[in-house]
């Protein structure tokens, strides 16, 4: 066993870990944080994206240990207080979800596409930017088009919980 | 309409805890003193058992337990069964073999079960199970379906001769002879309906957990219908009796069909947890459920249809094998039979068909149901050869199509569905006009002139969903009734409950079932909760699959609604000392007709309850109310998709131009849920024309056993779609719904075929038609024109 500290949605924690465990397991195992989710085991589907010190990373593909001193977001984090993230809501507002399997994945990519391309998202470069983010149920269709609406929103200034 | 009733899009209400994290799928819920499962897998297709030496893993740090087949054996575990009886055309019953939880003494797929470790961490169990030492006696194997029944192809079951399942068969062998004699046109097609791995994006997961004070067990399972999980763990697999075992379907990542079924691992998990008397989970890796997921499809089909010189079609004769894979599962056997054969006559009014089916045991993963199932594969068929009728007799095959609709209903098909309503010429002409046909010849040249081929493609389908009636079913062999319940619990303060037999994996019943509820009590969603997947909270209910929750579930709900209006309105009229007859209910009041005199809904509710002043010989306290309703038909949505493709002749890329679906599925309570389930369809149907193949080689070894090697539809692999409705109300239940949830994966995949084709110039491709393949036909397209020229 090891040690590793990290700050996860604001509050810092040291948790004692295997040293083979991987971020999403420390996550949804020992901070019980379940919003993130596992969909394969091939770094394929991005269920589990979320943010390590502003970038979005599949949480499946990175060792706990690498994320020592690092600053991390997940779903449960992205709200602040009751108001939801622009980019939550846009999904909510164009159905972008069924299951709910994929959405948090697909929002902590989304909110990555903004902070990357910018806040005028064309389909083309959406569809392009969701090339890690499998979706079984919603075609994408309303994916892409709350991602459009969710980055426009986010030009207002977006507030998320805690800071990244 | 309100903005909260049938036919507005009011946003779901689950999708707060999706998108904030707090959804509860099965692999989030923990419990004390849990262990943890895994399970070592066959890593060959076809082999016996010599030995199994779990000695050394045993005594590895954190096990529990190892077990094997001879445990469950031991214990009188019951094998997993098949609930559809189809019996062949000679009478014979169908050949079911054993399909113990845990394999014994032979495995016959990629990822049978062997053992099963349970240890204190995952990785522990992991690590021992990598020390279990297996002795395989390794057999020749059997994965091609084509070749299932050859007399030298290895035998996956002993009771089951040449691999043969039954020989099955549906319709008028002589009328379809003697019409393909009088025919004038014969169009014929060899179709492959490629296997697909159903990939719901949450994988299977199960929790068993054993109370020994109460003796009473609780699983709870990635399930689509929790209420048939406990009825056949009780009855045939005998791990709990029915009144001591609580199943509990949480929220569900998705299912498309392959959730329905009870499978190996939840039944290890509950009988291990008895044993050990401590809670054991599993949660399937994703490479684990390429091998151990139901898959879908998988046909092997000759097909043939005779028309008259002005294309009428006369009759239609089809021959399939189906894989069934190395073992029955629970409704593996009624897809490729009654929810094949039964939709064959498609939107056509065809005087005669025949069709036969030969099911075939291969050293496969299991096949059953996957989004369609059947449905998909008939579509294909009779739409495939509409479509290369049309050319051959040079038609417009919008034209073939419309000189061959059903205009008359009821119709009666010769393959026993009777189609209640449609207007197959409306979706057709609607879809047409959203597709600017008109236009397509100047697109197609515009492409040319690029050193592009574009073409297009139709779909006029027609499905059977609303599943089902009882009696029907029952005469074709269902082990198990299809009807739903649901029950409407009124509380004092006037909010309610309402609990479901259908089961939510994302089709958002929390938001349809209570603008039903909404609309006819006069109360806001708020006060509404829908509860399902729990048979400790609803009594019993056959769960969500075949577009049924709509027609079938909402329709329970709507009975009992109408039993809670007709009790309320004699608590009302004691009330109001009026005669129930004369009290009227209106948006959520109460009133004595032709008066003021008036209660508000919550106010009965609260009478009801704090019932005083009852005269409870006439009326009970309580508002409670409960119905099991049996549907009397199948439903029939049906549509048209048409489909445009731009091929790259020189990376045989297909580009999806434009998608246009029409459908027409009855009264539809939220137009948003409605085209999302429209979305959804359709990407699964192009993911199979176009992407998606389940690969085994000829030894029997699964190739595409990742997502690195099995391609799931990406958003740039998609258009977006335009989607449109015609409304025909289904006249079999009150709300006059049909359902919508497969119509997209039916009608999707042949339209993009019949598009490729067209602009290819030939029908030579194969699903799924990747750009590899799309080359190697545009170069006998190129022959072809060479040849013309």
């Amino acid at each position: 066993m090891t040690t590793v500290t990290l700050k996860v949605n604001g509050k810092k924690h040291s948790v004692d870990i295997d040293p083979r465990t991987l971020l999403v397991q420390l996550l949804r195992e020992n901070l019980r944080l379940t919003g993130t989710h596992v969909g394969c085991d091939t770094s394929q589907c991005g269920a589990c994206v979320v943010h390590v010190d502003g970038q979005a990373v599949k949480s499946c593909t990175m060792f706990a240990l690498s994320a020592e001193g690092a600053d991390v977001l997940t779903i449960e984090g992205l709200a602040n207080g009751e108001q939801l993230h622009p980019m939550q809501e846009a999904f909510r507002e164009h159905h972008g979800l069924q299951c709910g399997y994929c959405t948090p994945g697909m929002i902590m990519s989304a909110i990555d596409i903004v902070k990357r391309e910018g806040h005028d998202l064309d389909e083309k470069t959406i569809r392009r930017e969701l090339e890690g983010n499998l979706c079984r149920c919603t075609g994408y269709h309303n994916i892409v088009k709350a991602i459009a609406a969710g980055a426009k929103v986010m030009k207002g200034g977006a507030k998320t919980g805690k800071p990244a | 309409m309100t903005t909260t009733g049938i036919g507005a899009s009011v946003r779901r209400t689950e999708d707060q805890r999706f998108i904030t994290g707090n959804g509860h799928y099965t692999d989030d819920i923990r419990l004390v003193g849990e262990t943890f499962a895994y399970f070592l897998r066959s890593p060959h297709p076809h082999a016996t058992l010599k030995k199994i030496d779990t000695t050394k893993a045993s005594k590895m740090p954190g096990v529990i337990a190892i077990f094997t087949g001879a445990d469950l054996a031991a214990d009188k575990v019951g094998n997993l069964i098949c609930g559809w009886a189809i019996s062949s055309k000679d009478g014979s019953p169908m050949n079911m073999g054993p399909h113990p939880a845990l394999a014994q003494g032979k495995v016959r797929h990629v990822g049978d079960q062997v053992a099963v470790v349970i240890a204190e961490t995952l990785n522990q169990a992991k690590d021992a199970a990598a020390a279990i030492n297996v002795d395989y006696g390794v057999l020749p194997a059997n994965a091609d379906p084509a070749k299932a029944r050859d007399p030298k192809t290895a035998q996956v079951h002993d009771n089951a001769p040449r691999n043969t399942i039954y020989e099955w068969s549906l319709g008028d062998e002589k009328a379809v002879d003697a019409a393909f004699k009088n025919a004038k046109h014969v169009t014929k097609l060899d179709i492959t309906n490629n296997r697909l791995v159903p990939n719901a994006m949450e994988p299977r997961a199960a929790i068993g957990d054993y109370d020994k004070g109460a003796d009473s067990s609780t699983l709870w399972v990635t399930s689509q219908n929790p209420h048939v999980h406990r009825l056949v763990m009780a009855a045939f697999l005998g791990l709990a009796p029915e009144n001591k075992f609580r199943v509990i379907a949480p929220d569900v990542g998705g299912g498309f069909g392959s959730k329905i079924f009870i499978y190996a691992e939840e039944t290890v998990c509950l009988w291990a947890a008895k044993k050990l008397k401590r809670p054991v989970r599993w949660t399937s890796d994703r490479s684990e459920a390429f091998q151990s997921d139901a898959h879908g499809r998988d046909h092997v089909t000759h097909a043939e249809i005779a028309l008259d010189d002005s294309g009428k079609v006369l009759a239609l004769r089809v021959k399939t094998i189906a894989n069934l894979g190395a073992y029955m599962s629970t409704f593996s056997s009624s897809v490729p039979t009654y929810l094949y054969a039964t939709l064959l006559s498609g939107q056509y009014d065809i005087p005669a068909i025949y069709c036969e089916v030969d099911a075939v045991y291969t050293n496969t993963v299991p096949v059953d149901a996957y989004r369609g199932a059947g449905r998909p594969e008939a579509c294909y068929v009779i739409e495939r050869l509409m479509e290369v009728a049309a050319r051959e007799m040079h038609m417009s095959p919008t034209e073939l199509r419309k000189k061959n609709f059903i205009r008359k209903f009821p119709h009666q098909t010769p393959v026993i569905m009777a189609y209640d309503i449609g207007d197959h010429d409306a979706t057709l002409t609607k879809a047409m006009e959203m597709a600017n046909i008109k236009g397509f010849g100047a697109r197609k040249q515009r492409s040319s002139q690029q050193g592009k081929l574009r073409g297009v493609g139709y779909s006029t389908y027609i499905e059977a969903c609303g599943i089902a009636p009882s009696a029907a079913v029952g005469s074709l062999g269902a082990g198990v009734g299809l009807w739903e319940s649901a029950e409407v619990r009124v509380n004092p303060t006037g909010s309610v409950e309402v609990l479901t037999g259908s089961h939510s994996h994302g089709q958002g019943h929390e938001t349809t079932f209570a603008q039903l509820v909404s609309e006819r009590l006069g109360i806001p969603m708020q006060q509404i909760s829908i509860v399902h997947g729990d048979t400790d909270k609803v009594q019993f209910g056959m769960g969500t699959y075949g577009s049924r929750s709509g027609p079938v579930g909402m329709t329970a709900i709507s009975k009992a609604l109408d039993k809670i209006e007709a009790k309320a309105k004699k608590i009302a009229g004691h009330l109001l000392e009026a005669s129930a007859a004369d009290i009227e209910f209106k948006n959520g009041k109460f009133t004595v007709a032709g008066t003021d005199r008036s209660l508000a809904f919550s106010e009965v509710a609260l009478a009801a309850y704090v019932g005083h002043k009852f005269p409870t010989a006439e009326i009970e306290p309580g508002l409670k109310e409960g119905s099991f309703y049996d549907p009397t038909n199948f439903t029939f949505p049906s549509g048209c998709h048409i489909c445009e493709v731009e091929i790259d002749p020189e990376t045989g890329q297909t580009k999806i131009a434009h998608w246009t679906a029409v459908d027409d599925f009855g009264v539809i309570i939220n137009p948003m849920i409605v085209e999302g389930q429209v979305h959804g369809g359709v990407a699964q149907g192009i993911g199979q024309a176009l992407l998606e193949n389940c690969v085994y080689d000829s030894e029997g070894q699964l190739l595409s056993g990742s997502f690195m090697d099995y391609t799931m539809p990406r958003a740039d692999d998609l258009p977006s779609f335009s989607v449109g409705t015609v409304v025909t109300k289904c006249p079999s239940n009150p709300l006059g719904i049909k359902g919508c949830g497969e119509a997209g994966a039916i009608a999707a995949p042949v339209a993009l075929i019949n598009a490729i084709t067209d602009a290819l110039g030939h029908e030579d491709i194969v699903m799924p038609a990747t750009a590899q393949k799309v080359w190697q036909a545009v170069q006998k397209t190129y022959k072809q024109r060479h040849a013309a020229e």
